[in-house]
């Protein structure tokens, strides 16, 4: 199987997903007897293109293109399209990034092909492969096979697989041969302007040894003071699930998921929270995680070192009381 | 500025999810609109407030899928169409847009707005293949709309905290985040007025897609554990003292 990965950089910086995806493409070429390909798409990436070339990789093709400096999903879309019908790959790989969400199923569709998203795993059913993601907001999972033709489509999620695995290549680098794309200014309808960052926040999760996180199981905001005086007790600090961040109940900076701050404290206590893949990316590399939750079936647990299935607001002014006995 | 708007009914959050093949067993469990699009909804209602035109809900779905509708409806949607499918769970992600994009494409409309993902298939795709299959412009994971001079001016949330400021031209498919605003409740004059609007019923066939499924979902199924949790049981005070102690002694976190 032929496998080529589109691998993703923003202002010459890696997003570090993309060698996870490359872990993915190895295994699945190994299972299926196959080749790997990376692709690095933008503008002045010949540097990049050599990093690439080190690792165990049959080809890495430059993407090259004025047009392609900032990213678009116009620009992307139409070089791309290029770069696959002359590569004719199998398998197109993509790390499940928030770029790759705004273009790659256009992407497929342009080639009448479909696209599984979002993947976590993957499985060689006698030649046959299968793709494993999520439903369910993480509740259950799902297989999922190809249907028709190749090329397919699929991206995996941030965390599926270790980039600390990535084989480099035994011997001299790989190939890095230049992609031909034909762009237009008038191929590309949106026009991409400022990157920016919201005021500094005043609170540096990542640096907090123990975090309380509260997810829908607060119910409502006037409950988030019970919260507050457990982290009080056990000297930690607050977080949030993306819902209670959304609601306004806590600021923004407070919230813990792909698209908030990602943290591994000494302790992650997590109270009333699913444990939607979302908030999990965020927090799962914590070294101790507990979870409490009344549904046991609550994906969470399945991260989690201690649990409790309980109601939340009986377990909080016990855990409270029992801590402020613990430091006495 | 008309503004149509794409909306799932998911499973209630709730729900205690039964597996039956690639799906769930719809009997008895509730149903809601998809959290992620009733943001979207909010979005084209407050555009609609800011600039006039009106706001159309287009869901896909069996018959239990109008009570979104009317929702929606009852939240300040002026009309309602619903493709009538029963067997949508088992449409790919282009095969369900395939039918959303000819639904769309007998409107009139400046705008499209979908929810980010949905939360039960969570597919997330919706919106940018809208966009392909209708060959519109399109933006996702947006945070602010503000139209000017006929031109969308769009913030587009990044990851790890960074934004993006976007233009693009109309007509154009949005996908939003959620959180992008705070979104309404129906009320009782919403609801009565609801009920003098307009659903308008088309069938799957009737739109004439040819739909060949790209991917195919052979079961779902409870992951299996990769960590091993250690249950703590017994009262909440008991639970909690056990908790404690782990914690201090074997743990050795706090």
């Amino acid at each position: 199987m032929k496998i080529l990965v589109v691998t993703e950089q923003r202002q010459g910086k890696w997003n570090n997903t993309s060698f996870e995806t490359l872990v993915a493409a190895q295994q699945i070429a190994a299972a299926t007897s196959g080749t790997v390909s990376a692709a690095v798409v933008g503008k002045g990436v010949t540097a990049l293109a050599d990093e690439l070339a080190a690792k165990d990789v049959a080809e890495v093709l430059v993407v090259e293109h004025e047009l392609l400096e900032n990213y678009t999903p116009d620009g992307y879309c139409t070089a791309l399209k290029q770069v696959i019908e002359a590569a004719k790959p199998d398998l197109v790989l993509f790390p499940h990034t928030y770029q790759v969400r705004d273009f790659a199923p256009k992407l497929a569709a342009m080639l009448s092909k479909g696209m599984v998203g979002d993947c976590i795993g993957f499985r060689n059913e006698g030649g046959k492969l299968v793709f494993v993601r999520q439903m369910f907001q993480g509740k259950t999972a799902a297989d999922v096979t190809f249907t028709g033709a190749a090329p397919w489509f699929a991206s995996f999620q941030s965390g599926a697989f270790r980039a600390d695995l990535l084989a480099v290549r035994p011997g001299g680098k790989a190939p890095v041969n230049a992609a031909k794309v034909e762009l237009k200014a008038e191929d590309i309808r949106t026009k991409p302007l400022e990157l920016f960052k919201e005021a500094k926040s005043s609170v540096d999760l990542t640096q907090a040894p123990l975090i309380v996180a509260i997810g829908r199981g607060i119910k409502a905001p006037e409950n988030i003071a019970q919260a507050e005086a457990l982290a009080k007790a056990l000297g930690g600090e607050i977080a949030a699930s993306r819902p209670i961040c959304d609601e306004g109940w806590l600021p923004m900076e407070r919230q813990i998921g792909s698209s908030g701050q990602t943290v591994a404290p000494k302790l992650y206590l997590a109270l009333g929270i699913s444990g939607a893949i979302q908030h999990v990316v965020g927090m799962k590399g914590s070294r101790t995680i507990v979870a409490v939750n009344k549904d046991q079936n609550a994906p969470i647990f399945e991260i989690a070192d201690y649990g409790i299935v309980a109601d939340i607001f009986e377990v909080m002014p016990a855990l409270t009381e029992e801590l402020q006995k613990a430091k006495g | 500025m008309n503004i149509i708007v794409c909306i799932k009914q998911v499973p209630a959050k709730d729900a205690p999810l039964a597996i039956a093949g690639n799906w769930i067993k719809e009997a008895d469990i509730g149903f809601e609109m998809n959290e992620p699009d009733s943001y979207a909804l909010e979005e084209a209602l407050r555009l609609k407030e800011k600039h006039g035109g009106e706001v159309i809900v287009l869901s896909l779905g069996p018959e239990r899928v109008k009570q979104t509708i009317k929702e929606a409806l009852a939240k300040g949607a002026d009309r309602g169409i619903h493709i009538a499918d029963d067997n949508f769970a088992q449409l790919d992600p282009l095969g369900a847009t395939k039918l959303l994009a000819a639904a769309i494409g007998k409107e009139k409309y400046d705008l499209v707005l979908t929810g980010l993902q949905s939360d039960d298939h969570g597919f997330g795709q919706t919106g940018v293949l809208l966009a392909g299959l209708l060959n519109l412009p399109h933006a996702t994971i947006i945070m602010q709309i503000d139209v000017q001079d006929g031109r969308l001016k769009l913030k587009r949330e990044l990851e790890a905290g960074w934004f993006q400021r976007i233009e693009c031209p109309l007509p154009a498919v949005l996908s939003i985040q959620s959180g992008i605003n705070k979104v309404r409740y129906a009320t009782l004059k919403g609801i009565m007025a609801a009920k003098k609007k307009e659903i308008a019923a088309i069938t799957r066939e009737s739109l004439g897609v040819a739909i060949d499924a790209t991917q195919k979902i052979e079961r779902i199924y409870v992951p299996t554990k990769t960590k091993k949790t250690e249950f703590l049981t017994g009262t909440p005070k008991e639970a909690a003292a056990k908790l404690v102690e782990k914690l201090k002694f074997e743990a050795r976190v706090i």
